[in-house]
């Protein structure tokens, strides 16, 4: 086991690679279905544009401009952009560290900054289903790659010796035959005027000579953060801007019939007021009523004057309670939508030994990320210019420009800092309101969501109920499996974020198996949530898995190694699941976690669970107790995780990682959103709770390496959280925990 | 309305109605962003500031309430040796994932420390439950605040609180 300690106080466990033999996946297959694992993210994908944008050698005022992310200045500082949004991933310090390494620099000349929204020049910017490392891995180093190399030619060139002879390090070239050496600064202007090397031909570093790569480095900008400068979208200030609420129906795309905008108008600060006739399409400009006022507190002060008739459509009579009850009808009926039918699953449960019967449900989860949704606009004329906390900022200036009648190269978009992601900000509804308010005012403005308007007008993860039927045979083996997903769709298809994939695990391991789904169709707008489909998935998969095991009277680590079977790469995610690396990652959690060997106190419980998820495996341990009164205190988790060959900064990976599990406490504990005439109910932390610091629980972390190209770290270690959580309280109480959030009423000894 | 008060030891003076809460006249009236607005009803701790001292929640606090109060942000808590031993202490144990709560929730540590100078676990987790970190670097926190408390203060102070 290797120990990295660079900081001080921090230190992620990074395993050797495990000498067990993996199923490979050669580089190609996985780009072409990286697109798949993605999630809800629709990815078009390729390659980043950095064959482009790496044609861009020139001298620019005393700086040195190597290609689109790197700038040298004579002092030897080197500026490397950052391209993809910062929602706290870590990305402004991982991709500069990626250029850095190859560019054989020390971190300690690096300078990081955002790049502006420019696919053009950087390819795809945005922060979503953990694919910045699997994309960037390759490219990032490329650039610096490349960057390195016309910094040697410039060298060998000045000296009239063989590039081949030249060495670097620490940001310079030394010629030791002869004794040269200068600093990259010296060298790049130079370097600048040379042709820039073919991307796919640069030579990369030997991983043994990583001096970045492995190392933790700090995030670039928290010593600014702690400071309280003014870095995310919501500080962003224009000359002249005002400020503005946008007070949508609460009914899901409601209209506007009609607003005492009159009265508004006429209030303290308050320089306009106008209705939003707005489109009826929800990811784009809905209908609403603007305020626009001196300063936020006055333009929200004047909302709550505000009075709207609302058309409130179609939906308005849709209530939790009412898809709770068409579930349940479904759930009695045969499924509408045969997902996949291996084996005869009812001549397998008639013929079994002993079946379980179990009926599962998750709730509608909101995003409530801290900052809430904000954006800064201003349009003059055909132009316009944002300032956007959006996690994918492209598809939202197609939006502007399509809404605003602009043209899209008329529009500049700026990247900030952004307070909390999570999949709400692949939606850029905020930045279609900021910029058609600004253009009806004629001024900048910055729209500031309160924490209601957030909740309340989510792209939700989709409420689901799940109706098994599972059949073991007399040695206790799962021979049968049958499950009705009722989820939210129409026409057949599942909405965003709610679907099941035909190949989801355990499909290929169980002889007798069916997926079957059958659809409500409803008006509440449906979205990616950090892990989508697997945060809900992991939990009834997991814990259904967890209840065979019990009922085999096996124990459940061995039973869930049982059924992995043999070490294989069985379809699924595009890239398949590799069992050799899910039984890994489950074999090691056993060890560290002492599994089977630890005495617990009554009422307290182990349990595990893992998940395949974005590609990359996880397997927990959670520790919990209940106490007399139902109350679940998560004493401690182990999570070993396999992301492949390489963790990029292990301090961040282990932060993200920590952060993901709990943030999978947090669904498990505490939140729910709750449909009643047509609307959410919730409107503040109070009803909507994120999890707290005392239900923060120590969580020990071991990463596996494998000869696996590297993958993100932002979705997979959560799901398996759920699950492992939930089959814990089993252990302690032998409660079988079915319907989330966890209802402490019903663990009372 | 017109108010005057201290904030992080400079004289402030700003015309806003009388019932704007403290954080909008921080951030928009005079231009300090480091106060974060998240909820707005006293429920997140993002926009924890220190009035004469004692933490509040700047969303609930009006001007009104204000009054010749000394008000300290994220932007001064950094004079205060404790305020200091804790943003070296963010940094050392590399605490941010986002970084949206955490001014607030430094302001919050550096109450509890100024009350309790060598916090256990329950110290810290009554005195912070209050203030949400949505991306969960609360293990963290722990850690931050639990190495603040042991920074020579002294040292870390660059200037005497105002």
């Amino acid at each position: 086991m290797v120990l990295y300690e660079p900081l001080s106080h921090r230190s992620a466990n990074i395993d050797a690679p495990v000498e067990r033999p993996v199923v490979s996946t050669s580089r190609r297959a996985f780009l072409k279905v990286a697109a798949v694992a993605g999630g809800g993210l629709l990815l078009t994908f390729r390659l980043p544009g950095v064959t482009k944008a790496a044609a861009m050698g020139q001298e620019a005022g005393g700086t040195a401009v190597l290609n689109a992310y790197v700038r040298i200045a004579s002092d030897n500082t080197v500026t490397i952009a950052s391209k993809n949004p910062e929602i706290g991933q870590g990305i402004k310090t991982m991709l500069p560290m990626l250029i850095a390494e190859e560019l054989d620099i020390d971190w300690t000349q690096v300078r990081t900054e955002q790049a502006s929204l420019d696919p053009a020049k950087y390819g795809r910017q945005f922060a979503g289903g953990s694919m910045a490392t699997p994309l960037n891995w390759d490219p990032m180093r490329q650039v610096g790659a490349a960057a390195r190399q016309m910094l040697v030619a410039a060298a060998a060139q000045r000296w009239k010796v063989a590039a081949n002879e030249c060495e670097t390090g620490s940001g310079e070239v030394r010629h030791r035959p002869s004794g040269h050496s200068a600093t990259y600064g010296a060298l790049a202007a130079a370097a600048a005027k040379l042709p820039v090397p073919d991307l796919n031909a640069v030579k990369l570093k030997d991983p043994k000579d990583y001096k970045i790569i492995g190392h933790s480095v700090p995030g670039v900008d928290s010593p600014l953060v702690v400071k309280g400068e003014p870095l995310f979208g919501i500080d962003t200030v224009v000359p002249g801007m005002l400020y503005a609420v946008f007070q949508k129906c609460p009914v899901f795309g409601g209209r506007v019939v009609s607003a005492n905008l009159d009265a508004v108008g006429t209030l303290p600060g308050v320089r306009h007021a106008f209705v939003v006739e707005g489109g009826a399409d929800l990811r784009g400009l809905l209908p609403g009523v603007a305020i626009v006022a001196d300063s936020w507190w006055q333009a929200e002060k004047a909302r709550q004057k505000l009075e709207v008739k609302w058309d409130e459509g179609a939906t308005s009579q849709e209530s939790s309670d009412g898809f709770a009850r068409q579930a349940a009808d479904f759930g009695g009926k045969t499924p509408v939508l045969s997902l996949r039918h291996d084996g005869d699953v009812v001549a397998a449960l008639n013929g079994a030994s002993q079946v379980v019967e179990a009926a599962y449900f998750y709730p509608f989860l909101a995003h409530a990320t801290l900052e809430p949704m904000n954006c800064t606009a201003a349009v003059q004329g055909a132009k316009a210019e944002i300032w956007a906390p959006s996690q994918n900022p492209a598809p939202g200036r197609i939006l502007v420009a399509q809404t605003l009648g602009l043209d899209e190269k008329d529009i500049v978009v700026h990247m900030t800092r952004i307070g909390g992601g999570f999949g709400r900000r692949l939606a850029n509804d905020y930045m279609v309101e900021a910029a058609w308010i600004a253009k009806v005012a004629g001024v900048p403005v910055k729209l500031v969501w309160n924490r209601a308007d957030d909740l309340q007008h989510d792209f939700y993860r989709p409420a689901g109920w799940h109706f098994f039927k599972g059949g073991l045979d007399p040695n206790g083996k799962l021979v049968a499996w049958q499950q009705h997903f009722v989820s939210f769709g129409r026409d057949g298809k599942f909405g965003a974020s709610a679907g099941l994939e035909s190949d989801t695990y355990p499909a290929g391991r169980v002889p007798n198996l069916s997926y079957g789904a059958s659809l409500i169709a409803s008006g509440v707008p449906t979205g990616p949530l950090r892990a989508p489909g697997d945060n809900a998935l992991a939990f009834v998969f997991q814990s259904f898995i967890d209840e065979m095991a019990h009922a085999a009277g096996k124990d459940p680590l061995q039973f869930q190694l049982d059924l992995l079977g043999k070490d294989e790469l069985l379809p699924g995610r595009g890239v398949g699941f590799n069992t050799a690396r899910a039984r890994a990652v489950l074999e090691k959690v056993g060890e560290v976690s002492g599994w089977g060997q630890r005495q617990l106190p009554p009422r307290t419980g182990l349990g595990v669970a893992f998940y395949y998820s974005h590609l990359g495996y996880f397997a927990e341990v959670v520790e919990a107790a209940v106490d007399d009164g139902g109350q679940v205190k998560i004493n401690r988790v182990w999570a070993v995780g396999d992301v492949g060959s390489h963790i990029i900064n292990p301090t961040a990976a282990l932060n993200i990682t920590q952060g993901g599990i709990l943030d999978g406490f947090g669904e498990a504990l505490n939140q729910k959103i709750t449909i009643a005439n047509g609307r959410v109910v919730q409107a503040n932390f109070d009803t909507f709770e994120p999890l707290r610091m005392a239900q923060a629980a120590p969580i020990e972390v071991h990463f596996l390496t494998t000869d696996n190209s590297p993958t993100g770290l932002g979705e997979p270690p959560l799901p398996a959280a759920i699950p492992a959580l939930c089959n814990a309280i089993f252990a302690a109480t032998g409660k079988r925990i079915r319907s989330l959030p966890i209802e402490p009423a019903l663990l009372k000894a | 309305m017109h108010y005057t008060f201290r904030v992080n030891g400079r004289v402030r003076s700003v015309d806003v109605d009388s019932d704007t809460p403290l954080l909008w006249v921080l951030r928009d009236a005079i231009d300090l962003k480091g106060t974060k607005f998240g909820c707005g009803a006293g429920l997140c701790g993002a926009c924890v500031v220190h009035l004469d001292g004692k933490p509040v929640r700047s969303c609930l606090t009006q001007i009104s309430q204000v009054g010749s109060g000394a008000v300290t942000t994220i932007e001064g808590i950094g004079d205060t040796p404790v305020g200091a031993g804790l943003q070296k202490a963010w940094l050392d144990v590399d605490v941010l994932q986002c970084g949206y709560c955490q001014a607030g929730q430094i302001m919050s540590a550096a109450a509890l420390l100024a009350e309790i100078p060598s916090p256990n676990d329950d110290d810290i987790d009554s005195a912070m439950n209050g203030n949400i970190c949505r991306c969960g670097t609360y293990t963290r926190i722990r850690e931050a605040i639990k190495l603040a408390a042991k920074i020579d203060l002294g040292s870390a102070a660059t200037k005497k609180r105002t």
